[in-house]
């Protein structure tokens, strides 16, 4: 409920934000907002500068898939967007990520207000060794939320939200353990539709995946950006072109190219990118 | 992913394409050819090979999308691949314009011509070179010559316009012509759209190349 308010002031925020740009070019009134706002970020482990003058915008209601080879830095850039590369020691970062116009580094921001609004899915499907409905209502229950019904309610949204309530809706007091891969990965998704957040990170999250349950996990992305903003790591060129509607191409810590996927994977500015996604490299 | 795999398919697909483009250029000369002899013989044989080209297209569409699916190419890959589905159907059609040619040499049989066919040859001159031209500019993907196609391309269309009035005025002078006069019209017809064919690959070459659409047919 805390979430919804929360959700609902930004909407506010971006209301009035909106009204400040009437009167700007005709091609900024279909101008989605922005949910993260990356501005000359870096980011350093050590001595190794592993995103540089990192400039990008994640919309709203937008899928933002962030593509490029093992070590360009598009996982760290997804982790930094939820401060989880805060848990290595040796980071150091500078510049500004903002969420809803607020930089996360900022000493007063708190990590765990953070989290709240945004979730996050990894490669390895990691449900907890509970049951499904204790997944499920793991995260509203931190938040206080004790009442019977009113959990009985989260979990039955969130795994309808997750595709995969009929599947599960009869043996809710069982393992999640018990589940497939697949299985296992929408209850994570849906765990982290339980807490109601704004923004969905994926780190690879169809890669340990048979292709059935990667071709439902990519048709419940399509469902859920009408509600959530989403930012999706992957390998895979042609998961990124089918469910994407942005897409950045990281190389070395550097932000190659950003632009929309059509144009991404049909007429790229940048030869490293055209090399990059017709598999010359990478 | 094997890339080079890609490529060498690829490539060897390309020159399947191009032996596509020499047979159907070379068909259409000596279509035109049989049509001055007056070659009956070598009319009816072309008439007979038809088949030749249709599978030899049909072939290269086999290729390509078993190249599709086997290697889901992406950006100037995909467009290189798609390109060359559209070309060879192209190239397939000057093939069909020779054996119409052919028909219509056919129908005219022994009979001298009823009016100087130097113009209609001037034009099929001008269109095989148009063709020679858009092969060489696709092996090279030169963009270059492929836009010099469109300036040819409008020479063919004054030929054609030329040539059709002189058909025109001479149906009235001589009625009893008028089944040789149709035939020479449909000739002429068939040349001039070997040339907007030859334009057709220029503009396909320019998608490939830009990744745009290009008209250079007006």
């Amino acid at each position: 409920m805390v979430q919804t308010m929360m959700k609902n002031e930004n909407n506010i925020k971006i209301n009035v934000q909106s009204s400040q740009n009437v009167g700007e070019e005709i091609t900024a009134t279909n101008e989605k907002n922005t949910v993260f706002g990356t501005n000359n970020f870096n980011l350093w482990y050590g001595e190794h500068h592993a995103l540089k003058e990192i400039n990008l915008d994640i919309k709203e209601n937008d899928v933002t898939a962030i593509i490029g080879p093992s070590g360009c830095g598009k996982s760290t850039y997804i982790k930094a967007l939820n401060r989880m590369v805060e848990l290595v020691p040796i980071v150091k970062t500078n510049g500004e990520i903002n969420y809803r116009g607020r930089n996360i580094f900022d000493a007063n921001y708190q990590v765990e207000e953070l989290r709240t609004h945004v979730g996050m899915v990894f490669q390895k499907p990691n449900p907890f060794p509970k049951s499904i409905y204790d997944n499920i209502a793991y995260g509203p229950r931190i938040h206080g939320i004790k009442n019977k019904k009113v959990l009985d309610e989260i979990v039955e949204k969130s795994l309808r939200g997750a595709a995969i309530w009929d599947e599960v809706k009869d043996r809710l007091n069982q393992n999640a353990y018990g589940l497939s891969g697949g299985q296992q990965q929408r209850i994570c998704i849906a765990r982290c539709l339980a807490i109601e957040p704004d923004v969905i990170l994926m780190d690879e999250p169809t890669s340990a995946l048979d292709p059935i349950s990667t071709l439902k996990v990519e048709e419940l992305v399509q469902e859920l950006k009408g509600n959530y903003s989403i930012v999706i790591v992957t390998h895979n060129m042609q998961q990124a072109a089918r469910i994407s509607d942005k897409t950045a191409f990281f190389l070395n810590g550097e932000v190659v190219e950003f632009d929309n996927t059509d144009k991404i994977f049909s007429t790229p500015r940048d030869q490293r990118t055209e090399d990059y996604i017709s598999g010359r490299f990478g | 992913m094997s890339r080079e795999r890609f490529q060498a398919e690829m490539q060897s697909v390309q020159k399947d394409f191009l032996k596509l483009c020499d047979q159907s250029i070379d068909r259409l000369e000596e279509s035109f050819s049989a049509l001055i002899k007056k070659d009956i013989d070598t009319a009816q044989d072309i008439v007979k090979r038809d088949a030749e080209i249709n599978r030899f297209e049909e072939g290269i569409n086999d290729r390509v999308i078993l190249l599709l699916t086997r290697q889901q190419p992406v950006a100037t890959d995909l467009r290189r691949m798609v390109v060359l589905l559209k070309a060879a159907s192209d190239m397939e059609r000057v093939g069909d314009y020779a054996v119409n040619i052919a028909k219509e040499t056919i129908r005219i049989g022994n009979e001298p011509f009823i009016t100087s066919v130097e113009l209609l040859e001037d034009m099929c001159l001008k269109a095989t070179q148009m063709l020679r031209q858009i092969v060489d500019a696709f092996v090279e993907e030169n963009t270059t010559k492929a836009k010099e196609i469109a300036e040819l391309d409008d020479q063919v269309d004054e030929m054609y316009g030329n040539m059709i009035k002189q058909l025109m005025q001479l149906s009235s002078l001589k009625p009893e012509s008028v089944p040789q006069i149709t035939n020479l019209a449909f000739i002429c017809r068939y040349i001039e759209r070997c040339a907007d064919l030859a334009t057709n690959i220029a503009e396909y070459l320019l998608y490939l190349k830009k990744g745009q659409r290009f008209d250079l047919n007006n």
